[in-house]
């Protein structure tokens, strides 16, 4: 089951995306097959089976309250698209 | 327990009440960020100088969490009695994620708790204005961080665009979730005076609203008064003080009242307040479409607090307000109101044990020059009492001068207002601008024989009987000392001098 128009466009406007009427048509099928995939899964019974949030066993893992020196600027503003030195510069954000 | 609810009747003959839940996000005060080794302390920093790949969300960058912010809210959760105990009971605390794409978020997403907080439930209790208290439910109080700073700019272009400032993003934040147990805006400001009082006490943040350290948003809605279910919920944002909390839920109750009364239907919506207007405006925004897709996030291990832990913090814990206002009535004899007002604010409260740590007995005297005169002039000269130049043993210096009679209460005001301002010693003030009490008793009667010759008529007037008259040579005695007569002898005197 392909996704509706609407679903995509609330999708795309989540991620922030772009996508042409020909790109929301792919994508909608797309994403279709991987739902269906999904519905697939979800006739198994995992009723004994926890929910698994991390694969690895580990727990508590906590680091000390040290301070580290980071990036330089130079390094932070390279890797914006766009700067204004010291900031990085973006669209407008109007709330 | 009494409540002052405030509930107003409409035209229909309604009366409301307004129902209040307050979201807090305090920074905590830790060394590093949340999840990084980078300074957590940006406020006034230069811009993007303090962050790092994982703040920056750099491809394949991963998080640690921070044991110190851990603690902190853990304090929190054991001072506002929330069941952070029960959290080992086969279940860890954990993160997730909450995405949603905007220019201050740099991984798309926010750290945060959803199901699994570090602290459940809680309570802390706030007095209300006829005296009496109440007990505030906390729903819980999670673990985030923070995001980056925007400004919003035009160019010379005239282009409107938002610069970002990544130092203040994954700086720990705490966010305190309140049950919708307040009844007006007056509880609601006691409630956030309250809670800052404790996070202050237990120094896991500075708690500046100004700085924005503490930040606060409203959940309200108003009911009719009996009813038990909750209208639609506004939410209240950009309220920038304890104040404008207040402002903004008093306008919120009359707009809401105004709009029920004329038959509308309140929608669910986000406002924000303006401050300046004295209104709050809505924000429809399209940008928030409110699709967080919270999920575990896979990058941090869960937590289990163990409870040898939680019993280590527990006896670090400071004693906190409840208990501090209880000792004060209890060793000191202050009455429930200066003894509230001094245990909730962290600054009076160690400026008042200073004072008494000096072996000064009287502590209702300086509970009342410590709340009067005193905070008299932090407020007219918008001062901090951390940064006063009258310390607490110079205030003490002080009371030890009226009670020694060196000088009176009034002359009192005047020296302390010039310790205020030029942090001298009380004695040096005293010796300097010549404001010792008129001892001699010889000055004295001399002074009172001038006023009585100045002042024939009122002589009169007082030997016919008008008591009025005698207080007006007493007033004219210290007029023309200054001050510096003991205005009960000079009484004695003049009464002596006209014969009785």
């Amino acid at each position: 089951m392909a996704l509706t128009r609407a679903e995509m466009d609330h999708l795309a406007l989540l991620a922030r995306i772009g996508l042409t009427d020909e790109e929301k048509d792919r994508m909608a099928s797309q994403l279709g097959d991987i739902l269906q995939h999904m519905e697939r899964l979800n006739q198994l019974s995992t009723e004994h089976i926890p929910p698994t949030a991390q694969v690895i066993e580990a727990t508590n893992v906590l680091r000390e309250d040290e301070v580290r020196s980071g990036l330089t600027r130079e390094q932070v503003l390279s890797n914006a698209p766009r700067a204004e030195d010291p900031f990085i510069r973006v669209l407008p954000i109007l709330e | 327990m009494a409540t002052a609810p405030s509930t107003q009747r409409t035209a229909s003959g309604t009366d409301y009440e307004l129902v209040v839940g307050l979201e807090v996000h305090v920074e905590l005060r830790t060394r590093s960020k949340m999840f990084c080794s980078c300074s957590a302390d940006w406020f006034g920093k230069p811009p993007n100088s303090q962050v790092c790949p994982v703040c920056m969300a750099l491809p394949g960058s991963l998080p640690a969490i921070n044991r110190q912010a851990i603690e902190y809210a853990i304090m929190v959760g054991l001072a506002l009695h929330a069941d952070v105990e029960n959290l080992p009971n086969g279940k860890p605390t954990r993160f997730d994620r909450k995405n949603y794409t905007y220019p201050d978020l740099p991984k798309g997403y926010q750290i945060t708790q959803m199901d699994l907080p570090v602290n459940l439930g809680g309570w802390l209790e706030i007095a209300l204005p006829d005296g009496g208290t109440k007990r505030v439910g906390v729903t819980r109080a999670h673990q985030e961080e923070d995001t980056a700073k925007l400004i919003h700019r035009v160019d010379e272009m005239g282009v409107a665009h938002s610069l970002v400032d990544f130092n203040r993003a994954g700086v720990p934040l705490l966010e305190i979730v309140s049950e919708p147990d307040m009844r007006s805006s007056e509880e609601a400001g006691a409630y956030l005076r309250t809670l800052r009082g404790i996070l202050l006490y237990l120094g896991v943040t500075d708690a500046r609203m100004e700085e924005g350290s503490f930040r606060c948003d409203a959940n309200c809605s108003i009911r009719p008064v009996g009813s038990s279910e909750f209208g639609r919920k506004v939410e209240v944002k950009n309220m920038n003080s304890f104040r404008s909390v207040e402002r903004a839920l008093r306008y919120e109750f009359e707009r809401q009242r105004e709009a029920l009364a004329r038959g509308e239907v309140i929608p669910q919506e986000t406002r924000g307040w303006d401050e300046d207007r004295g209104v709050t405006v809505s924000q429809r925004s399209k940008e928030y479409a409110h699709d967080y897709r919270y999920f575990p996030e896979p990058d941090l291990p869960p937590l289990f607090l163990a409870p040898d832990w939680i019993e280590a913090i527990k006896q670090r814990l400071p004693e906190l307000p409840a208990a501090k206002k209880a000792r004060y009535a209890r060793d000191y004899g202050l009455a429930d109101e200066p003894a509230r007002l001094i245990a909730d604010d962290p600054s009076l409260a160690d400026f008042f044990e200073s004072a008494l740590f000096t072996g000064y007995g009287d502590a209702k005297q300086v509970a009342a020059w410590m709340l009067g005169d005193l905070t008299r002039l932090l407020k007219a000269h918008n001062t901090e009492l951390g940064s006063s130049l009258v310390t607490p043993s110079k205030l003490v210096d002080l009371l030890k001068l009226i009670d020694g009679g060196q000088i009176s209460g009034k002359i009192a005001k005047d020296v302390l207002d010039e310790m205020f301002v030029s942090g001298k010693s009380p004695e040096d003030v005293v010796r300097e601008k010549g404001l010792l009490q008129i001892s001699d008793e010889g000055d004295l009667e001399r002074a009172c024989a001038a006023a009585i010759a100045a002042n024939l008529q009122s002589v009169e007037d007082y030997r016919a009987g008008k008591e009025r008259a005698l207080q007006f040579l007493v007033g004219q005695v210290m007029r023309e000392t200054r001050g510096r007569a003991n205005p009960g002898k000079v009484n004695d005197i003049l009464k002596k001098q006209l014969g009785g």
